[in-house]
C-alpha cells in the first residue's frame, strides 16, 4: 500500500478524510458506523478520552499492562539481586550482628527500584505504542483538526485504507451524522 | 429546609412526579456558589457556570498565553530574592562546615532534618490527590491535581537539599549512591538512611514522570492554540522585545516539543489512559513507602520518642495532613488571583480538602496521644521522661523538683496548630470559609514544621546520660536557609503557573456533564468566554435531575 491513489488536481497526495461531529455522544454513533464498515486506517480524535470509545472503534485492549507488570518485577529482582552481591560478595560488611543473607532489609530498595522501574515503563511504553515522539503528522495541517485539543470531535480515515472510496467514504461520514467533511493532504 | 426530606425528594424525581428545577435545594442559600447542595438526588457541578469545553481551554490556556496580570513580575521579584539566600547560605555552609549551623555534639539533627521531613511530608498531598483519588475515581480531584503536583515536585526538591548539605562535606554527598568507586567502598544496605536516599529519589523521579505525562495533552492544546494563531495570522503578532521572534511561534516550538506530537487521537487516550492508571497504582504505595521510610531514620534508633513503632503511620497521615493544609495555601489565592478559577475549584473543592484536613489531624492527634500512652504502659523510665520532662512539661507545672521541658513552648505550639486549630472544621460554616480554611491551614503548615522540631530536637537534646544533655539553638544561617527554601518552593511555583496548564484541561473537560457520550445534555456550545469571566463566578449552578445521568461525580 506504498502508492497512494488519491492526489488533489494540483498533485499533491491525500492523506484522508476529516469530518467533525457535534458531541461525544455522536461521534460515538459515527464510530461504531466505521467500524461496522470495516474500516481499519482510521481514528477518533477528541478534546479528552470519550468514554467507552475503545468498544464503539473496535479496538483490542493494549498489553501494556503485561509488559510493565513484567518489567517491574524484573526492576524489583535486579534491586534485590544487586544489594544481595553487595551484602554478601561485594562489600561485607558486619552489622548489628545481622547475618549478611538476611532478604528481610533489601525489601525497601528492592521495592523502590521496582517501582521505578514501572514508572519508566510506563510512560517509555505509553509513547512507543503510540508512535511517539513524532514532531509533524499530515493532519497538523488541517485548521479543523487543531481545533480538536479545544472542543471539536473528528474523525480521519486514511487514502490507505483497503477500504477507502472517495465517495463511499464521503458519503458514510456524512450519513453518520458529520456536520462537515474535508480532504487533507499528505504533507 | 424543615419540610426537604431527602428520601421523599430522590423518590418523587425517580418516579416523574417533580423535576430537578423546582427542587427546593436549588435556590439553598447554603449551597454557598453552587456546589455545596447536599441533595442526594442530584450531583454537584464540578464546574461551575454550566461552562463549555472552550471555556476550559481559554480559562487555563489564557493566563499563560496573556500573563497572569501585573501582580506577577512584583511577587516574582520578591521571592526570587528570598529564594537567592539559598545558594549564598549553602555556599557559606559548605565554606565553613556544619559548624555554622546550630548543631553540637548532642543535637547533631536539628534544622536541617525537620525542614527535610517538612518538605517532603508537604509533596505528599500532591501524591495523594494525584494517584489515590484517581484509584478511587474521585473525579472533583480533576481540578487540583495539577497544582498539587507541581507542588509536589516543588517540595521534593527543596526536601533533597537538605540531606545533601548536612553530610558535613557536601562533596563527598554523591556516595550515597551506590556508585562503583576506586576504593571499592559501597553503601550499607540496612540502613534506613541509604533507604531513604533510594525512597525519595525515586518518589522526585516518579513524581516527575507523572507531572509531565499528565501535562503532554495540555501542552499539545497549547500548541495548537500557537499554530491555529500563525496560521490565522502568518505576518503580525506579539514579539519577543529584543530577539523579535513571533510569541507564537515560540509557544509552538516549546509546547511543540514538550507534547512530544500527541495528537488527541483515541488510539493513543486509551494507551495513555491505561498507563496513566497504572502510574497512579504504583504511586499509592510508593507515597506511602517514602514517609514510611523516612520515619524507619527515627523509629529503627534505639533514642526513647525515636523508637516507636507508630511511626509509619503516623508519618503518613501528618504528611498528607501538612500536605493539604500547603495545597489549601497555594490554590485559595489562586482563586483570586485569578478569575475564572473560583468556577473550577468550587467550594466544594475546598470543602472537600478542609475535611481531609479535620480527618488527617484527628489522625495525628491520635498518634500523639499513643505515644504519652505506650511511654507510661510500656513501664519504660526513659521513654515516660521524654514525653514528660523533654516535650510538655511547661515551667510552670513544674514539680517540686523543678523539672520542666526546655521546648514546651514548640510541643504546646505543635499540639494547638496541628490538632486543635482544625477542630473548627466541625463547622460547616468554617469548612466553607476561604478566608477560616485559609488561616487554619496557615496554622498547621507552622504546626507541622514544628512537630518535626519536636520529634528530632527535643529526643536529641536530653538523652541517656544527664551528662551529655544540651540545648540547640538557630544560627541566622539555619533560619536563613530555612527562609531561602520557602522562597525557593514559591519562585518555582509562580514560574508554574506562569507557564504551564495549572488545571488538567482534558481531565476537566471529561468530567463536564456534556461530556457523556450517554448523556443528554446539550452541549453549551455558544457559552464561550475567555479568562475575565469572573462576573459568572457565583452564578448558581444547574442540577442534574436522576433520569440524566451524568460525567460529573462527586461522592
Amino acid at each position: 500500500m506504498s502508492t497512494p491513489i488519491y492526489r488533489t488536481p494540483d498533485g499533491k497526495d491525500v492523506y484522508g478524510l476529516l469530518a467533525e461531529f457535534a458531541s461525544p455522544g455522536a461521534i460515538s454513533h459515527a464510530a461504531e458506523k466505521v467500524r461496522d464498515a470495516g474500516y481499519t486506517k482510521w481514528d477518533v480524535y477528541s478534546p479528552f478520552a470519550v468514554h467507552g470509545m475503545d468498544e464503539c472503534m473496535g479496538l483490542k485492549r493494549p498489553i501494556l499492562p503485561l509488559i510493565v507488570g513484567i518489567v517491574g518485577l524484573v526492576g524489583a529482582g535486579v534491586g534485590f539481586g544487586f544489594q544481595y552481591w553487595v551484602r554478601v560478595y561485594g562489600y561485607q560488611l558486619v552489622h548489628q550482628g545481622k547475618p549478611p543473607e538476611a532478604w528481610q532489609v533489601l525489601v525497601p530498595v528492592a521495592f523502590e527500584i521496582g517501582v521505578l522501574f514501572t514508572a519508566f515503563t510506563c510512560i517509555l511504553g505509553m509513547l512507543a505504542f503510540n508512535g511517539l515522539p513524532r514532531w509533524h503528522h499530515p493532519l497538523f495541517s488541517s485548521k479543523r483538526f487543531l481545533k480538536s485539543s479545544d472542543d471539536k470531535f473528528l474523525i480521519a480515515i486514511e487514502a490507505q485504507d483497503p477500504k477507502f472510496d472517495q465517495n463511499r467514504t464521503r458519503e458514510l461520514l456524512i450519513t453518520a451524522g458529520a456536520s462537515a467533511v474535508e480532504w487533507v493532504e499528505d504533507a | 429546609m424543615s419540610s426537604f426530606n431527602p428520601d421523599q425528594e430522590t423518590a418523587a424525581r425517580l418516579a416523574g412526579e417533580r423535576r430537578a428545577a423546582e427542587s427546593p435545594r436549588e435556590y439553598d442559600p447554603e449551597a454557598g456558589d453552587g456546589s455545596l447542595a447536599d441533595d442526594p438526588a442530584a450531583r454537584a457541578p464540578l464546574v461551575l457556570g454550566n461552562r463549555s469545553y472552550n471555556w476550559v481551554t481559554e480559562t487555563v490556556c489564557g493566563y499563560i498565553e496573556k500573563g497572569p496580570g501585573r501582580w506577577w513580575l512584583p511577587v516574582f521579584s520578591v521571592t526570587a530574592g528570598v529564594a537567592g539566600l539559598m545558594p549564598l547560605m549553602i555556599l557559606y555552609l559548605v565554606i565553613t562546615g556544619v559548624g555554622t549551623w546550630g548543631l553540637n555534639n548532642q543535637v547533631a539533627w536539628a534544622w536541617d532534618i525537620t525542614n527535610f521531613v517538612f518538605w517532603i511530608g508537604i509533596g505528599h498531598a500532591g501524591t495523594l490527590i494525584s494517584a489515590i483519588l484517581c484509584l478511587f475515581k474521585q473525579k472533583w480531584r480533576t481540578s487540583i491535581n495539577r497544582a498539587a503536583e507541581a507542588m509536589t515536585i516543588f517540595a521534593v526538591i527543596c526536601a533533597a537539599t537538605f540531606p545533601g548539605i548536612h553530610v558535613g562535606r557536601a562533596w563527598m554527598a554523591w556516595m550515597l549512591f551506590p556508585i562503583p568507586n576506586a576504593n571499592a567502598i559501597w553503601p550499607n544496605f540496612s540502613s534506613p538512611l541509604l533507604w531513604d536516599v533510594f525512597a525519595v529519589s525515586t518518589y522526585g523521579t516518579v513524581s516527575a514522570l507523572f507531572w509531565y505525562m499528565g501535562m503532554i495533552p495540555d501542552f499539545a492544546t497549547l500548541r495548537d492554540r500557537a499554530a491555529l494563531a500563525l496560521m490565522n495570522n502568518p505576518t503580525d503578532g506579539p514579539r519577543l522585545p529584543v530577539l523579535g521572534w513571533r510569541l507564537e511561534s515560540v509557544r509552538g516550538y516549546v509546547y511543540g516539543v514538550l507534547s512530544l506530537g500527541w495528537r488527541f487521537s483515541t488510539r493513543h487516550w486509551l494507551i495513555y489512559e491505561k498507563a496513566y492508571l497504572m502510574l497512579a497504582g504504583v504511586s499509592t504505595p510508593l507515597v506511602l513507602s517514602v514517609h514510611s521510610i523516612v520515619s524507619f531514620d527515627f523509629a529503627v534508633s534505639i533514642l526513647p520518642g525515636w523508637h516507636t513503632t507508630i511511626f509509619p503511620p503516623y508519618f503518613v497521615a501528618g504528611a498528607i495532613f501538612g500536605g493539604f493544609a500547603m495545597v489549601l495555601l497555594l490554590l485559595i489565592p489562586s482563586r483570586l488571583l485569578f478569575p475564572g478559577f473560583r468556577e473550577l475549584v468550587t467550594l466544594r473543592h475546598l470543602e472537600n480538602m478542609a475535611k481531609i484536613i479535620l480527618v488527617t489531624g484527628m489522625m495525628v492527634g491520635f498518634a500523639y496521644a499513643m505515644e504519652f500512652f505506650i511511654a507510661w504502659y510500656s513501664g519504660n523510665q526513659y521513654e515516660a521522661d521524654v514525653f514528660l520532662y523533654n516535650r510538655m512539661m511547661p515551667p510552670f507545672f513544674a514539680g517540686p523538683d523543678g523539672r520542666y521541658a526546655p521546648y514546651w513552648w514548640a510541643y504546646w505550639t505543635m499540639i494547638g496548630c496541628n490538632v486543635l486549630s482544625p477542630q473548627v472544621f466541625w463547622l460547616k460554616a468554617c469548612r466553607t470559609n476561604p478566608a477560616w480554611i485559609f488561616a487554619v491551614s496557615f496554622l498547621v503548615t507552622i504546626g507541622m514544621w514544628f512537630e518535626r522540631f519536636v520529634i528530632i530536637v527535643t529526643s536529641l537534646h536530653r538523652a541517656f546520660l544527664p551528662g551529655e544533655w544540651g540545648m540547640f539553638f538557630p544560627t541566622p544561617v539555619d533560619i536563613l536557609t530555612f527562609v531561602g527554601s520557602v522562597g525557593t518552593f514559591l519562585t518555582l511555583y509562580l514560574l508554574f503557573v506562569r507557564f504551564l496548564p495549572q488545571f488538567a484541561m482534558s481531565e476537566i473537560k471529561n468530567v463536564l456533564p456534556q461530556a457523556d457520550p450517554h448523556g443528554h445534555h446539550q452541549d453549551p456550545g455558544q457559552n464561550h468566554g475567555g479568562a475575565g469571566m469572573a462576573a459568572h463566578a457565583h452564578s448558581p449552578a444547574p442540577l442534574q435531575s436522576p433520569d440524566a445521568p451524568t460525567g460529573g461525580g462527586q461522592p
